[in-house]
């Protein structure tokens, strides 16, 4: 079981703009195991995306530029490989599902042509096997009727029809690591519950490592194995689900959890945190979360806090824990 | 199925005033009739035409047309100052101006929609390079390239086609472009990237057939347009070399005998007008129905 299948070491990822560079993620390392579910939680700019995003090489160039570290994956550092061979990768060792459903299926084509699509690419298939292929992707998502769906459009289908159909054109070669970025965003609450499950589901059948990225502390609760918490490009924390929720050390988890809306506490304002995360185009010297935190001393304004390990999988960036 | 389909029609003309739903299908099935009849009369033009284009007459020069005082049935739209009977020269015409137009259009559409896509597509230092180019295409005068072209290369039907077809692609592939940028950064392209699909296959597959309605419209719009400048090439002498009729030189031909005999140059250029704006018409219905942006619910 404790097999990395991905390992990301000191990623470091910049937008290189006309004001400057932006480090949109600097310097981040996780490893994610087969069949494990590994959540990298943040508010929004704090390069989630970004980072979902330079794990498959797909980032808007020529102005976003992976700028160091490693990315390896079955062993292998992908940055290192052609832009042919990179392309080998995507979708049949390493595959992603975007954030919309309403506008990740192209209009044009059923969606048999779209997943058989993504079947071709990677596999060579006589014509009559793809179908098969397809079926079984629809399956794998549970989707009803799947002979019936694959010759419908994308506008016949439901918002939440259409992510599973995103995860089976996703998961169509069964790659060993699925990106999953705010799946469950654009769907309402008991299709994200649905949808959550079928994870479980695939990883079960697929032993697919899962990189979930998301806001929403409660999805992680419900899905994540490890987590990940990020903050202007850094993480602050990883830590297994269940002791961050547990003993969160670091201020901005501590901060982060105590912003999740709780049935079990009534007539209270909602927790929240004062402050913006700091511009990405120079970020102060110390901790950067200095500016926010309530705890902050004054080493955290001057020097960049180290890594902390409370435990073999449990580590944290702050000097208050030190 | 069937009825669903009637059904839907029918609510698609409810609420509409008996003009209003007379007028709304005249839009399409005018132009559409008149296309047909072109395209009939241009297959058909030797079972149709009453004389060969070319057979000259000398006593019978400038014979007025069937319904005016000394005009026969023998020439329904009367003669030219050679003889030759207009109506059947008209309809050879038909042949011309159709087969010009749409090669040239098939040359435009298929130049401009290739670089228009790897512009729009690719960015950068290509988008550059192509939309500087369609820039220059786009800021030179046709008519004079056109002339320059017909004088070095001597007239002749693929001259025609040649002069028509090389600035023509530039205002196909600026919109053609513009579509292709907003598509490049949909979602489904970003989805068909993390399959692992190739540029090429992502412009081919993905972003062309989201942008054949763009194309259709503008197709439909050009027709006119295109047989507009064959005609004028014709009248100005550049066009198809005679004895070939083309309606732009027939209505050169007559230029000179307006005021004796009005119908040599009449009745092409009522073709002309007649065929043009059927054009437009067919586009523009085209546009309503296919640009969700205009598209009334």
């Amino acid at each position: 079981m404790n097999n990395p299948v991905i390992q990301v070491e000191d990623l470091r990822t910049s937008f290189f703009t006309r004001i400057g560079e932006v480090k949109a993620v600097d310097g981040i390392s996780f490893s994610v195991n087969e069949g494990e579910t590994f959540g990298i939680v943040g508010e929004s700019g704090c390069g989630k995306s970004v980072t979902g995003l330079s794990l498959l090489r797909l980032l808007p160039e020529p102005a976003g530029q992976i700028v160091g570290g490693k990315i390896i994956l079955e062993g292998k550092n992908i940055l290192e490989l052609s832009k042919t061979q990179m392309r080998a990768y995507r979708g049949k060792i390493i595959s992603m599902i975007l954030q919309d459903p309403m506008s990740s299926l192209n209009p044009c084509y059923t969606i048999g042509d779209q997943i058989g699509e993504s079947v071709k690419l990677h596999q060579d298939l006589p014509d009559n096997m793809v179908e098969p292929e397809v079926i079984s992707s629809l399956r794998l998502l549970k989707i009803p009727a799947p002979e019936v769906r694959l010759k419908e459009f994308p506008f016949q289908l439901s918002g939440g029809m259409r992510q599973r159909v995103v995860g089976s054109i996703a998961m169509s070669c069964r790659p060993r690591v699925l990106i999953a970025d705010e799946p469950t965003t654009a769907l309402d609450a008991t299709i994200q519950a649905q949808y959550l499950a079928l994870f479980d589901d695939i990883q079960v059948k697929t032993n697919v490592a899962l990189i979930f990225i998301t806001h929403d502390f409660g999805v992680v609760s419900r899905i994540c194995d490890r987590v990940g918490v990020m903050y202007a490009g850094k993480f602050v924390e990883t830590a297994p689900t269940r002791e961050i929720f547990k003993a969160p050390k670091h201020p901005y988890t501590v901060a982060l959890i105590s912003s999740v809306p709780r049935l079990d506490k009534k007539d209270e304002r909602l927790f929240s945190i004062e402050g913006q995360p700091p511009s990405l185009l120079n970020l102060p010297p110390g901790c950067r979360f200095a500016t926010r935190c309530s705890q902050v001393m004054a080493i955290c304004k001057e020097q960049e806090p180290p890594e902390i390990k409370i435990s073999e999988n449990h580590s944290v960036y702050c000097w208050r824990v030190k | 199925m069937a009825k669903k389909i009637k059904d839907s029609t029918k609510k698609q003309y409810r609420g509409m005033t008996r003009w209003g739903r007379i007028s709304s299908s005249l839009g399409l099935y005018i132009p559409l009739t008149i296309f047909g009849l072109l395209v009939f009369t241009a297959i058909f033009a030797n079972f149709l035409a009453p004389y060969p284009y070319n057979e000259t007459s000398l006593p019978e020069r400038r014979l007025p047309p069937a319904w005016v005082e000394k005009g026969s049935m023998a020439h329904v739209l009367g003669t030219d100052t050679l003889g030759r009977d207009i109506l059947s020269r008209a309809i050879y015409g038909a042949r011309i101006s159709l087969s010009v137009s749409l090669l040239a259009i098939a040359i435009t559409t298929s130049v401009g929609t290739t670089l228009g896509i790897i512009a729009g597509y690719m960015g950068g230092n290509i988008d550059a390079f192509i939309m500087r180019l369609t820039d220059i295409a786009m800021a030179f005068p046709a008519l004079l390239l056109a002339i320059i072209i017909a004088v070095s290369l001597g007239p002749g039907f693929f001259t025609v086609i040649f002069a028509l077809s090389i600035l023509g692609w530039a205002g196909y592939a600026r919109i053609i472009r513009g579509e292709a940028m907003r598509l490049r950064n949909s979602e489904f392209v970003s989805q068909a990237l993390i399959s692992g699909a190739s540029p090429w296959r992502i412009m081919i597959r993905h972003i062309f057939p989201n942008i054949v309605n763009v194309l259709i419209i503008g197709v439909t719009l050009s027709i006119g347009a295109m047989i507009l400048a064959e005609s004028a090439m014709s009248y100005l002498g550049i066009g198809i070399p005679p004895p070939t009729p083309s309606w732009g030189s027939m209505v050169a031909d007559g230029r000179n005998d307006l005021d004796r005999a009005w119908w040599i140059s009449t009745f092409p250029g009522i073709l002309i007008g007649f065929v043009v704006l059927s054009g437009n018409f067919l586009g523009d219905w085209l546009r309503d129905k296919l640009d969700p942006r205009l598209r009334q619910l």
